[in-house]
């Protein structure tokens, strides 16, 4: 889908890659024409798509993702040990500044990066072989590496979460990891602040800001200010803290949106009001916004991964549905439209910003 | 030259659209037509055999002859019909969904 700056009237090309499911899609930040695409298959598997003038032609690029070392186990969702076994790719994340190299978030649980432009993939196995690896369990989704952050200020810190193992720093480009949960209660848990098995389903990060981290936990918005050595919980008035995604306004390092949803066993919003909440204060405060949203029968749920903000002046929101629609506003979210409605479900929104 | 048969998906992705003719050295069998498939097409690799285990993928069958090969051993010699390419080598996607 592609607009000009007024984001009004919008082009929708394709299908590309029809009949597969696209997990996930993301552009270069060094060089927006290269673009990586992970497309996935029941039948036939994972397949790496990247594209070099800036989704006009695409190529199959590398699809062999290989644990490093014998991949041993983790738990089962009864707790039994259960061999790791990788299923897809859920999350690309390139990097700020090589458009060559690009890190993976896989199911089972890893990350793997490449340096050749996706056709050749190796892993950064310290995050899987940390102590608590073997603990680690799969959330109702699997067990999917699913957010990737890059701190633009020091190569050297990389953040990822997983569900349902929590989150992770590293602080040496990815050699050696551990987890950054403090803060974090789930009563899911035998023990409720356990080191690992949080079911965290996004965090986000303002580039100026990468010492301070917002997540959407399985239930609780959750805030650190000191690159996750502590969490505080920030749902506040929300009428419901359980949610998929979350983001941060491109020019406003304070205004965060969310999109609750009922509940872990309702996954469709309450009262069935689409509705985006905004807080302008980095949570606890939060306003609804639901012009130009359905505010009655609407079921749908919005996943992890769909949802992205764009860099004009005035901040674009987007997001998707399992519906099929994608929604926008051009105006920081106080109105919205459907770019298209009659997708299937939607699993990732990304965007670039072409200048 | 063996023939062989890929379900749609896999014929867009290795940008084909008719079957496939291929030569086969040695004997002619799962393993070395796929084999000799992947050396001609290798965007197909990982789709067809996982990629460790070079196991058929759960939902992928292999015909030939009207006959379901997907649990012969992949060592084990094809049906002459399918080595002579009298017949095609089928590789098809299991019925799942509706």
């Amino acid at each position: 889908m592609s607009a000009d700056a007024k984001r009004k009237d919008w082009k929708v090309e394709g299908p590309h890659f029809a009949g597969w499911e696209i997990y996930h899609v993301k552009g270069s930040p060094a060089d927006p024409d290269t673009i990586y695409a992970s497309q996935s298959s029941g039948w036939s598997g994972q397949v790496m798509q990247r594209s070099k003038d800036g989704g006009k032609t695409w190529d199959v690029v590398g699809n062999q993702f290989t644990y490093d070392g014998i991949a041993g186990t983790h738990q089962w969702y009864d707790g039994k040990p259960h061999p790791w076994e990788f299923k897809r790719v859920w999350h690309l994340e390139p990097s700020l500044n090589d458009p060559e190299t690009v890190y993976a978030g896989v199911e089972d649980a890893a990350l793997f990066r490449s340096s050749d432009g996706g056709k050749t993939w190796a892993e950064l196995s310290g995050l899987r072989n940390h102590d608590t690896g073997s603990r680690w369990q799969p959330g109702a989704g699997g067990m999917c590496l699913h957010t990737i952050l890059l701190d633009p200020s020091d190569p050297q810190r990389i953040y990822i979460a997983i569900s349902a193992a929590g989150v992770f720093r590293s602080d040496d480009a990815g050699a050696t990891w551990r987890p950054i949960t403090r803060g974090l209660n789930s009563n899911f848990l035998p023990d409720p602040t356990a080191e690992v098995g949080h079911c965290v389903h996004r965090i986000a990060m303002h580039p100026s800001r990468p010492q301070t981290l917002f997540m959407q936990k399985h239930w609780d918005v959750m805030r650190t200010d000191d690159a996750g050595e502590s969490w505080h919980e920030v749902s506040g008035n929300l009428p419901t803290d359980f949610g998929f995604v979350i983001d941060v306004h491109a020019h406003e390092p304070e205004t965060i949106y969310v999109v609750p949803i009922k509940s872990d066993g309702e996954h469709y919003p309450p009262d069935g009001k689409l509705r985006v909440f905004r807080s302008r204060s980095g949570g606890n405060e939060w306003e609804p916004l639901t012009a130009g949203l359905p505010q009655e029968n609407c079921y749908v749920n919005v996943l992890r991964d769909a949802m992205a903000v764009d860099s004009l002046d005035s901040c674009g929101i987007y997001f998707g549905t399992t519906g099929g629609q994608v929604y926008g506003s051009s105006d920081g979210g106080d109105t919205w439209a459907p770019i298209v409605r009659d997708l299937p479900a939607v699993l990732s929104v990304e965007v670039q910003t072409l200048t | 030259m063996i023939r062989v048969v890929l379900p749609a998906h896999l014929r867009k992705l290795a940008q084909i659209e008719d079957e496939i003719t291929l030569e086969v050295k040695g004997p002619v069998t799962q393993r070395s037509v796929l084999d000799a498939l992947e050396s001609s097409f290798p965007t197909l690799r990982g789709t067809i055999r996982d990629y460790t285990t070079q196991q058929r993928r759960p939902f992928i069958r292999f015909f030939g002859c009207s006959e379901d090969l997907s649990h012969e051993s992949p060592d084990k010699l094809l049906p002459h019909e399918v080595a002579a390419g009298t017949e095609p080598f089928l590789i098809v996607g299991a019925i799942a969904g509706g």
